[in-house]
C-alpha cells in the first residue's frame, strides 16, 4: 500500500446545519446596500460640490472629480436598486441561514470586543483573551491548550514586532508594569 | 542583450545570505498561507506587509513577492489532498487533482501541480523579463494625458470584460476612487470629504481597507461554512518526480496554451481565477477524450495549475512596467512600494534598477526554490490543516489587527479595519466585486492627478486625450471596452437576422 492512504480527518462539530432556516434573502440586502450607497453618493457628492466642482481659472476644483464619481455612484446604485427590486420576486435567494448567521457571530462579537478591549489594555492582552477565550468558548478546546497556544502566539507576535522589527503597538497597563 | 546583463546584475543584488533567508521566510509564510483556509495571498501579503517596514525595498519586496509565490504553492497542496481549494484559482486543480489522489496518485498529481506551476511562473518572468523595459522606456514618453488614457484603460476593462454584473463593478469602482479622495487633495491643498474629522484628514488607507476587506471579511465567510475535512496524507518520492518529469514532453501543447493563456489574462485585468478556468476548459476541449476529464487526468493538474501562474506572475507586468497592478495582490505589492518611498511607474527602471532587477531575479530564484520547497515539504504543511479552525481564526485576527494598525500607528485604522470587513463580507455575498475596488482605491489619486495636470495643461479642454495619435487611440480603446458589453449584444441581434 502507498502512503497516500493515511488519511487526515478534521470535524467541525458545530458546523451550520444545512437545513437551517432563512433569515434574511440576497435581494432584501441588495436593496439595503443600495439606498446606503445611495446616501453615501449624495452626502459625498454634496460635500465636494461645496467644496467646489466646477471649473476655475487653473482648471478643475478639488470637487470636481470626486463629485462626478459620486454622480456615477449614485447612478450604479440607483440601477442596482432598482433591478434588485425588479428581481425581487423572481429570485428569493437565502443571504444567511440563520445558523451561519449564528456562527458568523460567533467570530465578529469576539472580534468587535478585541477592538474594544485593546483600546484600553493594549494590543497584546487584548490578543491573548481574545484567543483563549474563542478557543475556550467557541472552539470548545481544552482550557490548557486555549491558554498555552494563546500565551505562545502573544509571545511569538511580542518578540517579532516590538522587539526585533521596532513595530510599535498599542501597550496598555501590563505592558508599562514590565516598563515596556 | 541588455536585459542579460540586468538581470545578471539583479542576481548579484540578491545573493547575500540576509536576501536569502528572507526569501525562504517569505516563502514558508506564504505557503502557510495558501494552504490555511481563510487567509489568501492578497490577504497574507497585506497582513505581512508591516514586517518589512524597517526593511530597504529591496529586501522587502523579495520578501513579499515570495510569500505571493508560496500562496500560489500552497494553494494547490489543499485542492488535491483535500479537494478545498485554498485559493479561488486552485477549483479548477481540484477537478482531476483530488480524483488522483483519491486513487492513491496524489504524489504525482502534487507534482504535477508543482512543476507546471513553475513552469507558468518561468513563462511570465520570461516575458516581464525582456517586455518590461521595453514598455517601461516606451512610457517614459508619456505625459499626464497618456497616463490618464491608461488609468482609464484600466478602469474601462475592467467594466467592459469583468464577469460580474456590469452596474457592481461600477459601483465597486466609483466607491473605491471616491475613498481614495478623502482627506487631503494632493494639487491644492484643500481638504475634502473628511465632514471635520481629525482622522479623516490622513485620508483612508489603502492597506489597511485591503486588510479589512479581504482578512476580515474572509474570516466571516469561513465560519458560515462546515469546515470538517477528510483528506488523504501524502509524501513525494523522488522516483514518482522523475517519472512525472519524463513525460513532461508529452505535454508541451497544453503546458504552452496554458501559459500563453495565463500571461495574456494577468497582464490584462482578467486574473488568475479566469486564467486556471480557461485553461483547464480548453485542454478538455482539445483532448482526444475529453469525457476522460473529471476522474483524474494529469493533463487536468498541468492545464489550470500553468495558467494560474502565469497570470499571477505575468499581473506584475503592468505594475512594474507602468504603475498599474494586474491583480489585487500587485495592487498591494504597489501599495507596499509608495510605503517604502519608491514612486511606482516606468522610472522605476531608471532611478531604481536595483530593487527592480532584484525584483525580476528574485522572481526567477524564488520558483525554482519554491519548488524544491514544496516538494520536500507537503507533509508538513498538509498536516497544519490538523489545526483546529477556532484556533486559527483568532490568530488571523489578531495578525490583521497588528497589520492595520501597524501601517499609520492609528487606533482610528483598526476600526476602519472592522467596517471594511463588515463591507467585504457583504459585498461578496451580493456579488460586488471587490478587485475593482482595490484597484481603484490604490489608483485614485494617481488617476486623478493625471486628469487634472492634463486639464490644467490644456486649459480646461477635454481634447487633449485625443492630441496625438498615442493617446487618442488608448482613450478610443478604453470607451470602447466600456461599450463592448452593448457592441457584443448588437452584434448577436445582427447575427441572429
Amino acid at each position: 500500500m502507498s502512503q497516500t492512504d493515511l488519511e487526515i480527518v478534521v470535524d467541525d462539530p458545530t458546523a451550520p446545519e444545512d437545513d437551517s432556516p432563512s433569515v434574511v434573502a440576497s435581494g432584501t440586502i441588495e436593496i439595503i446596500v443600495c439606498l446606503l450607497l445611495l446616501a453615501l453618493a449624495v452626502t459625498l457628492g454634496y460635500d465636494n460640490w461645496r467644496t467646489g466642482a466646477s471649473w476655475d481659472a487653473t482648471g478643475p476644483e478639488p470637487g470636481y472629480f470626486p463629485f462626478y464619481l459620486s454622480v456615477i455612484l449614485g447612478g450604479g446604485s440607483l440601477y442596482g436598486l432598482i433591478a434588485a427590486l425588479v428581481a425581487r420576486r423572481a429570485a428569493a435567494e437565502t443571504f444567511v441561514t440563520r445558523a451561519q448567521a449564528r456562527r458568523v457571530m460567533a467570530v465578529f462579537v469576539p472580534t468587535l470586543l478585541f477592538c474594544l478591549v485593546m483600546q484600553y489594555l493594549g494590543l497584546y492582552v487584548a490578543s491573548f483573551l481574545l484567543i483563549s477565550g474563542f478557543m475556550r468558548l467557541v472552539g470548545k478546546i481544552a482550557l490548557w491548550k486555549s491558554l498555552l497556544t494563546a500565551f505562545v502566539f502573544t509571545a511569538i507576535m511580542f518578540v517579532t514586532f516590538d522587539i526585533a522589527f521596532d513595530v510599535i503597538m498599542p501597550k496598555g497597563p501590563l505592558e508599562a508594569a514590565f516598563g515596556r | 542583450m541588455e536585459a542579460f546583463g540586468l538581470l545578471l546584475h539583479g542576481f548579484a543584488v540578491l545573493l547575500t545570505w540576509k536576501t536569502l533567508v528572507l526569501m525562504m521566510v517569505g516563502l514558508v509564510l506564504g505557503i502557510f498561507v495558501g494552504v490555511l483556509p481563510g487567509l489568501g495571498g492578497p490577504n497574507g501579503v497585506a497582513i505581512l506587509l508591516p514586517l518589512t517596514f524597517t526593511m530597504d525595498p529591496t529586501s522587502a519586496i523579495v520578501m513579499l513577492s515570495c510569500i505571493y509565490w508560496g500562496a500560489l504553492f500552497g494553494g494547490a497542496i489543499t485542492s488535491i489532498l483535500f479537494n478545498i481549494p485554498g485559493e479561488a484559482w486552485s477549483v479548477a486543480t481540484t477537478f482531476d487533482g483530488y480524483p488522483m489522489a483519491q486513487q492513491g496518485r496524489a504524489a504525482e498529481a502534487l507534482t504535477a501541480a508543482f512543476t507546471s506551476s513553475f513552469i507558468g511562473s518561468l513563462v511570465a518572468v520570461l516575458l516581464i523579463t525582456f517586455l518590461a523595459p521595453m514598455i517601461s522606456s516606451f512610457a517614459l514618453k508619456f505625459g499626464p494625458p497618456e497616463f490618464f488614457a491608461v488609468y482609464l484603460l484600466t478602469f474601462c476593462s475592467f467594466v467592459g470584460l469583468g464577469r460580474e454584473a456590469k452596474h457592481k463593478t461600477v459601483i465597486s469602482m466609483s466607491l473605491g476612487l471616491l475613498l481614495a479622495g478623502v482627506g487631503m487633495d494632493t494639487v491644492s491643498g484643500n481638504l475634502r470629504m473628511t465632514f471635520g474629522s481629525a482622522d479623516l484628514l490622513r485620508g483612508i488607507n489603502f492597506l489597511v481597507a485591503v486588510i479589512g476587506l479581504f482578512g476580515i471579511s474572509e474570516i466571516l465567510l469561513t465560519m458560515e461554512e462546515r469546515l470538517a475535512l477528510r483528506g488523504h496524507a501524502a509524501s513525494i518520492s523522488l522516483r514518482v518526480v522523475l517519472g512525472v518529469w519524463r513525460d513532461l514532453p508529452k505535454y508541451w501543447v497544453t503546458l504552452l496554451r496554458s501559459s500563453f493563456i495565463g500571461c495574456w489574462l494577468g497582464i490584462t485585468p482578467g486574473g488568475a481565477i479566469a486564467a486556471s478556468f480557461m485553461g483547464y476548459n480548453l485542454a478538455k476541449r482539445f483532448a482526444e477524450e475529453p469525457e476522460s476529464f473529471g476522474k483524474g487526468r494529469i493533463e487536468g493538474v498541468f492545464a489550470p495549475e500553468t495558467a494560474a501562474h502565469a497570470s499571477g506572475t505575468s499581473a506584475l507586468l503592468p505594475m512594474l512596467a507602468l504603475g498599474i497592478p494586474g491583480s489585487g495582490t500587485a495592487a498591494i505589492l504597489l501599495g507596499g512600494l509608495m510605503v517604502w518611498g519608491l514612486n511606482p511607474g516606468p522610472l522605476l527602471f531608471v532611478e531604481h534598477k536595483d530593487f527592480v532587477w532584484g525584483l525580476i531575479a528574485s522572481m526567477y530564484l524564488g520558483n525554482v526554490v519554491g519548488l524544491v520547497l514544496v516538494l520536500t515539504t507537503v507533509p508538513i504543511f498538509a498536516s497544519i490543516l490538523r489545526v483546529p479552525f477556532a484556533a486559527v481564526a483568532p490568530m488571523i485576527v489578531v495578525s490583521c489587527a497588528i497589520g492595520a494598525y501597524a501601517i499609520q500607528n492609528a487606533m482610528f485604522d483598526i476600526w476602519l479595519m472592522l467596517g471594511f470587513g463588515i463591507v467585504g463580507y457583504v459585498f461578496k455575498k451580493i456579488g460586488i466585486p471587490l478587485a475593482p475596488f482595490t484597484l481603484a482605491l490604490v489608483l485614485g489619486n494617481r488617476a486623478e492627478d493625471a486628469f487634472r495636470l492634463s486639464m490644467i495643461g490644456s486649459g480646461g479642454d477635454l481634447k487633449v486625450f485625443w492630441s496625438n495619435g498615442l493617446v487618442g487611440s488608448i482613450t478610443t480603446l478604453a470607451i470602447l471596452l466600456l461599450f463592448w458589453p452593448v457592441f457584443d449584444r448588437l452584434r448577436a441581434k445582427v447575427a441572429m437576422r
